[in-house]
């Protein structure tokens, strides 16, 4: 049922597609060929099983004509035109060999060769070199250029990046690094410097890579034909002897990635051009940092122990599985059916997730099952479902193509969704306008040949104030898509939100002390959203994350509605999502009160037919959410939790109080690839096992659900299915499946918006977007044409309630939190990698105006106290804050940013409020109390992984 | 003798709006619009038969009608004041004493295409020609000559001088309009030809200086008469730059179809009395002729083609006996390698090959495959490239090498130069 292996080498048809209605016919070579009008020769040829020699071309980037090998000969034209940029016209004959291009040919390649060292046998490239390729190809038997000053055979290296080499010896300056760096990346860090013979491609201004602007994406390195750019690993490894397609477990673009492998190691990960999500395009986690898996802190042994100060005993999976089963049914057995529940992961695939929450169900008997999403979505959730009548985004990626006007909102593309960002960038440069809300100066804020036109940098908090002020302005100046509105949304709810924002409290003069944005150019971007063409909006979790979160969202899709803006390409709502699978994990269920496809627990019908397919009777009542269970924790009603692939110490708000929770439980069963701050907690260690071990899918920020495929064996001897499989059998509850094709076919049995997913339609079709049934057997990329999934879109009333964490003389600054592009949210597998040479410590931003006030120099030691609790960090002066806020990322547990962050939560969801905590910022000599019990913690749970031999107590 | 562009000149002292005002400048800006349509603008420079004096003699008028008519968005005109080419030098005499020719033919230009907007891109080394060209626009700004609603009309338009960077490949049309963008200047692949797709994208036609000061005079007084004043297919005078081995060597504007004997004459003979060995009839990019063919030529685009070379920008190099044309194809060879920009293949290591294969003989290392490998690699570069460049530098050394091989052999089988008195000699092992 698996897709066959693949070759590591990809087909190049030389330029990119063209689409055009009009199509062409010529005769190339004798052959008969129509293409679409303004398709290149080259592909035209290639499209009919042609190759003509190439260097500088390849599908992925514009053709630039610059080798020349590729030139042809046209009938009635005179020359050589060169069939990469020429294109093909109705009725041209072309001949693409004869004596004359044979020679010419050959001409090109001795010149190549004259200045390129001769080392092929011991080349890291050897098997995957165009070049050699193309001198076999062109027949080159002899180079007549005397051996006097080779200019390049002796250049120095640069191996400055942790990834890749750069060699210039071996370079063509074919310049596909360095349009692939533009248009792909969009990043420009490269260059051709210098001139004729001496051009050489150049990071920067003739910088190292590290030293420049480079990201380390890999498009250069894809894109190289010769061995100047290449990945450490094959320079390490050699060539990749097959490969197989897979999707990256990183970030909610959801990357097709392809694995490179020999055996059962992994070579290479490279972006599979096939992949809809990223079209062959990558950043630095996917591409590069996957070393984690094979890291020698991989825990591999299932342990149990009884308290949390013993050390951990190492014992088989038949015993670790029995002890864990025993322990929840004790527990349940002492203090009631509801005192265990369990917690799945973003990070695991839908079946496991479904898995999880079906033994929760259905071997715990109860409800209390809640995912990490809640962190970070399910104010998404809870508002699109309300307005739109689902709880997803509404386009495709590829959809940013067609907007007219891009209204960025708390979110950071370029380093948090990386692939979406050069996307975005892309439309931007060729000439989308953007506002951007958000109180940092982010990098899409201004970049190489793109410039936000307005960004609205208001306080933390006020989300809520600015989305009503430009509602108000929309609707004031008669701005509104009446017709839109008329046909599509249900009336009485407009108009009650209608007279709702016209109230002069939501215009944004009124709102402008509140949010700090001056009126004016609230009112110009409001105005451009609402009759700049199409207008798509992209948020993340500086939306959610909030207490007013859900509002947030509505207030999103509220300000969509009214000008039209749904139900076709280049519009839309889209939530950026944090993690792989943040979409997939509530489409499955993982909720205390919705099952798979966002049914309440209550709802008879959906219950009565999972209680027919699982063979018992189900709970109505809504379980317990994550904070619900901490408190159950702490009051002592909640004893076993189950903890699927999430670290809640690290990242759920206000650590101390987690800490407390976990450390009350009788039983905390954690299932990780590494000892994660919540298995130091832990009684059993059920070891997990990386994406690159298992089969299952991923669903995307854009519903799109992709495979991932397992290419190498379990390192603990169990992938996670298995493991939850035989701990719901050991709970005496039975699960029977062979295959996690089979827990999929499940799903589609039970789930109706995904009753035709099928391992067999994700092989055919590499990809599906949900909803995906009977009428939309391929998917569904754009939601909501023609009308709602809920009938008529209803508009909500969002009044702006301004949060309790409120700035106080004793804590007058505001922080706000957020990712970087090299580190991965708890940094669990980013850390374990090379990514570390990119950022290898949590700072906090701080504007040099409140640095000065407090005597803070970039570089200093500062304490940040919140009401919660106290960190210290390292400071970084800049001026991407406005005065007033300060802001920092969480990616390594011993910053604590979570000790600070509050209780607080979205009103709907509980979404921790975790970009807006009141704090004072103080220059300090030393760690805070938290930091020095955590590292004493840490080292006592290390010690008592691996205690040395005189400790070891014979048993 | 008429001379349209220099005529009436006095060094510094006459460059300014008034005195080109006093020479009649400017009327035909009024003339034309006051009475002409764009289309007859047009009509009257393709009747002058002016051909374009940046190097590939191209027909002006033809170019123009390119240019799309009803196109909705901007339309631009630009100046290729680059004048990089070895050997010419006529384009910073125009922009320093007669600015307002440039300036005036621009706009009739504009006019004649429906371009708002001129740029005048200034080879980056003549800053203070630069500094004048910025006076002279100012100048005529003020007289409302530029700017909106010019003399009263519907037209406007407006003229920006750009001080370039000073690479010779800046001069080549697209390489020109990448620099103008902002980016490296490196040719453009054509087809999409400058007429849909130039500056920022948009339709642009590029003439070089001399080519837009012509213009004035043919409105002035008509296609026809331009045409008169040279020869059928090579209307107008053509200012040569003249260098080289001769006396008075110098910027000489004269009736195309002029005699090279008159020329040379004019240019005060070959110095010191010496004879005439070879001449490059029009910038180094051009093919060399030797001295004998060259002194039965009239110097008109037509009649230099025919004899195997170019008319290209005008630059007339002369070459006398004492010339050691090893040593001066090795010269070019190197400036080619040198401005090459590098983009495509068989330019940026060919020129490289050309220069080093030439070096190596020019200092008695020469081997005897040494000149077919030469001719063989000019083969693979002329007409292969993006940009003309190519052909540039395998021009000379093909007409180098044919005209002259028995020099070449000399050098290879003998290690040394066969010119006697050359001041190379002494060097060569
Ligand atoms: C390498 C190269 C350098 C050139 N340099 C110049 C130059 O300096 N000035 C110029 O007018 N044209 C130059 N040209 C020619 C231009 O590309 C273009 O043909 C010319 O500006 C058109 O103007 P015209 O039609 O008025 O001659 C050059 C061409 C090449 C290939
Ligand atoms: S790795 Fe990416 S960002 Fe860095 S130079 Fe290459 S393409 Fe540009
Ligand atoms: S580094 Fe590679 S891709 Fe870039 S110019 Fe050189 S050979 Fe081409
Ligand atoms: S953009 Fe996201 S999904 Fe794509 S490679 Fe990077 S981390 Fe992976
Ligand atoms: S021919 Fe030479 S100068 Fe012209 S584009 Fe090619 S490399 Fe550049
Ligand atoms: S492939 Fe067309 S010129 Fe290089």
């Amino acid at each position: 049922m698996d897709m066959p292996f693949l070759s590591p080498h990809d087909t190049d048809l030389g330029t990119p597609e063209k689409i055009s209605d009009q199509q062409v016919s010529l005769h190339i070579d004798g052959h008969p060929v129509t293409v679409p009008r303004g398709t290149s020769l080259m592909r035209a040829a290639a499209l009919t099983g042609l190759s003509i020699p190439k260097l500088c071309a390849t599908d992925t980037l514009e053709p630039f004509g610059s080798c020349r090998l590729c030139l042809v000969e046209i009938e009635g034209r005179k020359g050589f035109p060169a069939s990469c940029t020429t294109p093909a016209e109705e009725g041209m004959v072309v001949r693409t060999q004869s004596t004359q291009l044979a020679q010419l040919r050959r001409g090109v390649m001795e010149l190549y060769i004259s200045d390129h060292p001769l080392d092929c046998l011991t080349c890291a490239s050897n098997g995957d070199c165009e070049l050699q390729d193309m001198a076999g190809a062109v027949g080159l038997r002899e180079v007549r250029y005397p051996s006097i000053e080779h200019h390049h055979l002796t250049a120095q290296k640069d191996d400055s990046n942790p990834y890749f080499v750069y060699d210039p010896s071996k370079c063509i300056v074919c310049n596909r690094c360095v349009r692939a760096c533009e248009e792909i990346q969009g990043t420009f860090a490269l260059t051709l410097s210098g001139r004729g013979f001496s051009s050489r491609v150049s990071p920067g201004e003739s910088q190292p890579f590290m030293a420049s602007e480079c990201v380390s994406c890999g498009a250069c390195v894809d894109a190289c034909p010769t061995a100047t750019l290449v990945e450490k690993s094959i320079l390490e490894a050699g060539q990749p002897e097959y490969s197989v397609v897979t999707t990256c477990a990183y970030c909610g673009v959801g990357c097709g990635f392809k694995a490179d492998m020999k055996g059962t190691e992994v070579v290479r990960m490279t972006p599979w051009k096939g992949g809809k999500a990223n079209e062959g395009h990558a950043c630095v986690k996917g591409r590069f940092a996957w070393g984690y898996a094979t890291h020698k802190d991989r825990i591999l042994t299932p342990m149990i122990r009884k308290h949390i100060t013993d050390p951990w005993q190492v014992v088989s999976w038949e015993e670790a599985i029995q002890y864990a089963a025993s322990e929840f049914r004790r527990i349940q057995g002492t203090y009631g059916r509801d005192a265990v529940g369990g917690i799945t992961s973003s990070r695991c695939t839908n079946e496991e997730t479904y898995l999880a929450q079906k033994m929760v169900r259905a071997a715990f008997g109860n409800n209390n099952v809640d995912t990490c999403a809640r962190v970070c979505h399910s104010p998404t959730g809870y508002g699109l479902g309300m307005t739109y009548g689902t709880s997803a985004g509404t386009q495709t990626f590829k959809s940013v193509e067609h907007s007219d006007v891009i209204l960025i909102i708390g979110a950071n593309p370029t380093d948090a969704h990386p692939v979406f960002g050069s996307r975005l960038k892309k439309r931007l440069r060729e000439g989308a306008r953007l506002i951007i809300i958000d109180p940092r100066r982010i990098d899409l804020v201004q970049g190489p040949h793109f410039k936000a036109d307005y960004l609205l940098q208001l306080r933390p908090g006020t989300n809520v104030a600015i989305i009503n002020a430009i509602a108000h302005v929309i609707v004031t100046e008669g701005l509104v898509a009446s017709d839109f509105v008329n046909t599509r949304c249900d009336m009485e709810s407009f108009q009650a939100w209608k007279a709702f924002v016209v109230q002069p409290h939501n215009s944004p003069e009124a709102m402008e002390p509140v949010t700090g944005v001056p009126a004016t150019q609230v009112r110009e971007a409001a105005r451009l959203y609402a009759t700049g063409g199409n207008a798509a909006i992209y948020y993340g979790l500086g939306v959610t994350e909030h207490a007013q979160g859900s509002t947030m969202v509505i207030g999103i899709a509220n300000l969509a509605m009214v000008t039209g803006n749904i139900g076709k390409e280049g519009v839309g709502v889209n939530p950026l999502r944090g993690q792989n699978n943040v979409q997939g994990s509530c489409d499955m269920g993982s909720f205390p009160h919705e099952y798979p496809g966002y049914r309440h627990v209550s709802d008879d019908a959906t219950r009565h037919s999972f209680e027919s397919a699982w063979g018992l009777p189900l709970r109505k009542e809504p379980g317990l959410r994550i904070p619900n269970m901490f408190e159950a924790a702490l009051d002592g009603s909640f004893r076993g939790l189950y903890c699927q692939g999430e670290d809640i110490v690290q990242s759920d708000p206000n650590t101390q109080h987690v800490i407390a929770a976990l450390s009350s439980l009788e039983c905390l069963v954690v299932q990780d690839i590494f000892l994660n701050e919540t298995a130091k907690y832990a009684h059993v260690f059920l070891p997990g096992s990386s994406f690159l071990e298992k089969d299952g899918t991923f669903t995307n920020a854009e519903r799109r659900i992709s495979r991932v495929r397992k290419v190498m064996p379990p390192k603990g001897g169990m992938s996670d299915w298995e493991v939850t499989v035989a701990l719901s059998n050991a709970l005496g509850y039975p699960m029977h499946y062979s295959h996690p094709s089979e827990i999929m076919d499940e799903i589609a049995r039970l789930t109706p918006t995904f009753s035709g997913v099928s391992y067999d339609l994700l092989d055919r079709l590499g990809s599906v977007q949900w909803p995906c049934d009977d009428q939309n057997p391929e998917g569904t990329p754009l939601m909501h044409v023609g009308s709602f999934v809920r009938g008529l879109g209803q508009f909500m009333i969002t009044q702006y309630v301004p949060t309790d964490e409120k700035v106080t003389p004793k804590f007058p600054l505001l922080l706000t939190t957020g990712r970087i592009l090299s580190q991965y949210n708890v940094g669990a597998q980013t850390r374990r990698t090379a990514n570390m040479a990119f950022h290898s410590e949590d700072r906090l931003d701080i504007h040099p105006h409140d640095a000065e006030d407090r005597g803070i120099l970039d570089g200093d030691w500062v304490g940040v106290s919140s009401r919660s609790g106290n960190t210290v960090l390292r400071a970084h002066v800049s001026e991407r804050m406005s005065p007033g806020v300060v802001y920092t990322t969480f990616h390594f547990p011993e910053s604590g940013s979570n000790v600070i962050t509050t209780d607080n939560s979205d009103w709907a969801t509980n979404c921790p409020e975790y970009k807006v905590t009141a704090v004072q910022v103080t220059r300090v000599r030393q760690m805070s109390d938290w930091q020095k019990y955590h590292q004493q913690f840490d080292e006592m749970q290390q010690h008592l992984l691996r205690p040395g031999p005189e400790q070891m107590t014979p048993s | 003798m008429t001379q349209v562009i220099l005529g009436g000149l006095d060094g510094n002292r006459t460059w300014r709006l008034a005195d080109y005002v006093a020479r009649g400048g400017y009327e035909a800006l009024r003339k034309a619009l006051s009475g002409m349509t764009p289309e007859q603008v047009i009509e009257e420079v393709k009747k002058s038969s002016l051909r374009g004096r940046g190097g590939a003699g191209f027909p002006t008028g033809l170019k123009w009608t390119f240019m799309p008519r009803n196109y909705s968005g901007d339309k631009y005109v630009v100046c290729n004041s680059d004048e990089g080419e070895p050997g010419t030098f006529k384009d910073r005499d125009i922009l320093r004493y007669n600015p307002h020719a440039l300036i005036e033919g621009m706009i009739l230009a504009g006019y004649a295409m429906g371009a708002t907007r001129g740029y005048n891109y200034i080879h980056g080394e003549i800053w203070s020609v630069y500094e004048r060209c910025e006076e002279a626009v100012q100048e005529a700004r003020d007289a409302g000559f530029l700017g909106q609603n010019i003399l009263g009309s519907e037209f406007s338009f407006d003229l920006f001088n750009h001080h370039g960077y000073g690479a010779y490949i800046c001069g080549e049309e697209t390489a020109l309009l990448e620099s103008l963008e902002g980016k490296k200047g490196q040719p453009r692949y054509k087809p999409p030809f400058p007429a849909t797709y130039g500056l920022y994208g948009k339709p642009t036609t590029i003439n070089n200086t001399e080519t837009f000061a012509s213009v004035p005079w043919i409105i002035r007084h008509g296609g026809q008469a331009f045409l008169e004043l040279g020869k059928p297919n090579n209307g107008g005078t053509k200012i040569f730059s003249v260098s080289g081995h001769v006396s008075r060597p110098g910027n000489y504007e004269v009736p195309l179809g002029t005699p090279f004997a008159k020329l040379l004459e004019m240019a005060g003979g070959v110095r010191g009395g010496r004879k005439i060995k070879a001449v490059i009839p029009g910038g180094s990019s051009m093919p060399v002729l030797p001295g004998d063919v060259m002194m039965q030529l009239d110097m008109d685009y037509d009649s230099i083609s025919k004899a195997g070379s170019m008319l290209g920008s005008g630059a007339v190099i002369v070459m006398d006996e004492t010339t050691c044309m090893v040593r001066a194809l090795e010269r070019l060879s190197w400036f080619y390698h040198e401005e090459s920009c590098g983009q495509c293949t068989p330019c940026r290591e060919g020129t490289g090959w050309l220069y080093r294969v030439i070096h190596r003989m020019e200092h008695g290392q020469g081997r005897a495959e040494d000149l077919d490998l030469l001719l063989s690699l000019s083969d693979n570069i002329q007409g292969r490239t993006i940009c003309a460049l190519g052909d540039a530098a395998a021009m000379p050394v093909r007409s180098f090498v044919n005209h002259f091989r028995a020099e070449f052999e000399h050098h290879v089988t003998h290690k040394r130069c066969l010119v006697e008195g050359s001041a190379r000699q002494e060097k060569v092992a």
